[in-house]
């Protein structure tokens, strides 16, 4: 089979089509680099035994732009993303597909670079990507590539996390720094233009969990403040679980640059995307010892108390703010956008 | 952050409201009005009102050029960008909000930019330019809006576009002039005010001379206060203390930015390039002469109101809309019937709800449930 | 209205300074100023520079808070 050009080759219809060049594109790039034995079976299924128990899937697809950011790529980011949409369920993630939407006149070498890092990213965690799926549409139809990856996980028995769990009482845990990809991403912006050492902070958050899940075992809930931040999980925690949430906001991670470039901007910290942090509602007696073995962790060093849950009936947020005051964290209206006044 | 987080200090926040307490107390009610939007923003963020005693009370002036825009404005824009099939450059502020009578129901330059139309968001006057140089067969309009602090990057790239000789660019001009709006808020007499927060970067332009006619016709001190939570609060003060002693002055508590005639360099940019328009509309507060600015007959080549025939529409605001009384500081954002129901931040009826700026917005996030 | 924070200029070339506020670094105009110094404070608003921060009066403003402070420390 003659090779593809992934040095100055373009995505054409003919790679979706189920011929030749749909199948030199997944031999050289998708099972050379994903290359485990469920996907070398060549079948457009993985079949694989099961241990008893419950099982969870999650689904999330990718369209961001850039496709390529400090600290990461559309490619990790669907890797890490899904990976932690099951693992926030307290479940061991297993295994992960990959269907990848590609526009016509798509650059080979911008795809190989994607499907690297994808590689990369997925070996690092130890969840393979055992299935996939390439369709190619027309030139003016897709933003370059289009990734949607679901993940499949088994919940440990004694485990039940859930965004309903949440009592008054309990405490609140965040895991690290927050805004970072945010602003990592609106860096990379057209038209926005600034500098910063500020990278992604797009990791992978399972082992970190099954170490706090081992621990307390009662973990009531987890998320991971993505789209819409630290507030907008907040807030759908709370309406979920029926409570109200009071945080401290002197002790919330939050870098220098990640303050200065919200200042700039004229944005909101509590409301930018982070994808390697999570909040934990736990038990108030076993807070103390879930944040030590957290900070043990990589990806935990930063974890500290935020707050607590508290009996409301309105199921509002509330932030006790640095200056002294008090204030409402509400939902996010639209999307947040630099503004000038 | 410097010159910011010394400026947040919650401990010294604490005294100064004490002392406000202690020389606001007795009988009389104490109504300042923060004229600037983002002082509306900055008081709510930190709970200001909070710490303020009961007979000292905020109101919200029309200090948000996205709020005091004629909805008919955007309305232009649209019709002109879905008509001309041109790039329409824009401050990120107005993406959102409710455009005029339309035949696209609650329209706004976000949906007509879901419909297809070219409308870009920028950060900085200067992008607009940018835009136009990277698509020469393209027309491009720059949709300027805000009061003096903004109006100065639009000067400057008329000047650079005139000195480019850009065929395709043009400015929308809808800048606005503070002290006008601040005298006629005055003159009515209707939100009964006793003193005046003057805007913080509206004053770095023109100066804190620009106030005194406005403060000596009305008999109304100000004081120009500074961006930060305890600019506003030593502010407060200052007008505490005024009014105690029945003084009507300009004083200036935002010295470190602030000088008696503002930026001068900057002041000559805009008479150089802009020239007063006669009448302006401004939403809520009518028909006002000399309070705007439109574009000098030197640079009429990049006017965009000369090289396009724009309509002029007059949009009536939505029935139950009480945006015009709020930005007179008449009525507050709960008074409204439409507020927290019909109309919220997610689906805004009206500008006050849109901008971050607007008291209704404020209101809403911060201050709901209080 | 008006949204502008302050910034350090740490670098000029003709009309624009890099600015640096706590570690973000931006390009802005200086067209509206005369004399900008690497070194100086300036309020950026919109891309451009509006003002250079007085040192002298900050200064002034931080006494009169700390003054206060002292005065409720010593009760």
């Amino acid at each position: 089979m003659s090779s593809s050009d992934f040095t100055s080759g373009v995505i054409e219809m003919g790679h979706g089509s189920g011929g030749r060049s749909s199948a030199r594109l997944i031999e050289q790039l998708f099972l050379r680099h994903f290359d485990n034995e469920l996907l070398q079976a060549g079948n457009d299924f993985a079949r694989f035994e099961v241990p008893a128990g419950r099982m969870v899937i999650s689904t999330d697809s990718h369209v961001i732009t850039p496709l390529f950011f400090p600290g990461g790529d559309i490619g990790s980011l669907s890797v890490h993303g899904t990976i932690n949409d099951v693992a926030m369920s307290g479940a061991k993630p297993l295994y992960l597909s990959a269907g990848f939407i590609l526009e016509e006149g798509f650059l080979l070498a911008d795809l190989e670079r994607i499907v690297i890092s994808m590689a990369k990213a997925s070996r690092d965690a130890g969840v393979p990507v055992v299935t996939g799926d390439t369709k190619v549409v027309e030139r003016g139809k897709g933003d370059g590539v289009f990734i949607n990856t679901t993940g499949i996980g088994i919940v440990p028995e004694g485990i039940d996390i859930a965004g309903d769990r949440a009592r008054a009482g309990d405490a609140v845990i965040l895991s690290g720094h927050i805004g970072d990809h945010g602003v990592a991403i609106l860096s990379s912006r057209e038209g926005l233009t600034f500098n910063t050492t500020i990278a992604s902070d797009s990791a992978p958050l399972h082992t970190l969990i099954a170490g706090m899940v081992a621990l307390c075992p009662e973990i009531r809930c987890l998320r991971d403040p993505t789209r819409g931040g630290l507030a907008t999980t907040l807030n759908e925690l709370a309406r979920q679980s029926g409570v109200g949430i009071s945080i401290d906001e002197s002790a919330i991670p939050i870098r220098t640059e990640v303050k200065g470039a919200c200042e700039l901007l004229g944005l909101d910290p509590l409301y930018i995307a982070n994808e390697g942090k999570l909040v934990a509602i736990v038990p108030a007696d076993a807070a103390e010892n879930i944040v030590a073995v957290m900070r043990r962790h990589p990806l935990g060093g930063d974890a500290a108390i935020i707050g607590n849950v508290v009996t409301d009936a309105h199921q509002i947020v509330v932030m006790e703010t640095a200056f002294g005051g008090q204030r409402v964290v509400d939902w996010l209206a639209g999307e947040q956008l630099p503004r000038i006044c | 952050m410097k010159y910011v987080d010394e400026f947040r200090d919650g401990l010294t926040a604490r005294l100064i409201a004490e002392q406000i307490r202690q020389e606001a107390s007795g009988q009389r009610e104490y109504r300042l009005m923060e004229f600037c939007g983002g002082h509306t923003h900055a008081i709510f963020r930190f709970g200001i009102h909070d710490l303020m005693p009961e007979n000292l009370k905020f109101i919200h002036g029309p200090g948000c050029p996205v709020c005091v825009l004629p909805a008919g404005r955007i309305e232009s824009m649209i019709r002109l960008v879905e008509q001309e099939n041109l790039i329409l450059c824009t401050y990120a502020d107005l993406m959102r909000v409710p455009a005029g009578r339309s035949t696209h129901k609650g329209d706004s330059l976000q949906k007509a930019r879901a419909r297809g139309a070219d409308i870009r968001m920028i950060y900085s006057a200067t992008d607009a330019l940018n835009i136009a140089q990277a698509n020469p067969e393209r027309q491009v309009i720059f949709f300027a809006i805000g009061f003096e602090t903004t109006t100065p990057p639009t000067a400057a790239i008329l000047k650079i576009a005139k000195a480019m000789e850009l065929k395709n660019f043009s400015v929308y001009c809808n800048h606005v002039k503070t002290p006008p709006a601040m005298a006629h808020i005055l003159a009515s007499g209707e939100a009964r005010i006793d003193g005046i927060l003057g805007p913080s970067h509206v004053s770095t332009i023109i100066g804190s001379e620009a106030y005194a006619e406005c403060c000596h016709t009305y008999h109304t001190p100000l004081v120009i206060a500074g961006f930060e939570p305890l600019d506003v609060l030593a502010s407060t003060l200052m007008l505490v203390r005024q009014i105690n002693e029945g003084r009507a002055e300009v004083e200036n508590q935002y010295t470190r930015a602030v000088s008696k005639h503002g930026n001068e360099k900057a002041c000559a940019l805009i008479t150089e390039t802009l020239e007063q328009r006669a009448l302006f509309e401004w939403r809520g507060l009518g028909e006002l002469p000399d309070s705007a600015m439109q574009i000098r007959p030197e640079y009429a080549g990049f006017d965009a109101e000369k090289r396009f025939s724009i309509d002029h529409i007059t949009a009536d605001d939505i029935k139950g809309c009480i945006c015009p009384a709020v930005l007179r500081g008449v009525s507050k954002p709960d008074a409204c019937k439409l507020f927290g129901t019909a109309c919220t931040p997610e689906d805004p009826k009206g500008a006050c709800m849109v901008s971050s700026e607007g008291a209704c917005a404020a209101y809403y996030s911060f201050g709901r449930f209080r | 209205m008006c949204l502008a924070v302050p910034a350090l200029v740490v670098a000029l070339t003709d009309d624009t300074a890099t600015v640096d506020l706590d570690g973000i670094r931006k390009d802005v105009s200086t067209i509206l100023l005369d004399e900008v110094q690497v070194g100086d404070y300036v309020l950026v608003h919109v891309g451009y520079a509006l003002e250079r921060i007085n040192a002298a009066e900050a200064e002034k403003t931080l006494q009169l808070f700390a003054e206060l402070r002292a005065l409720d420390a010593s009760e």
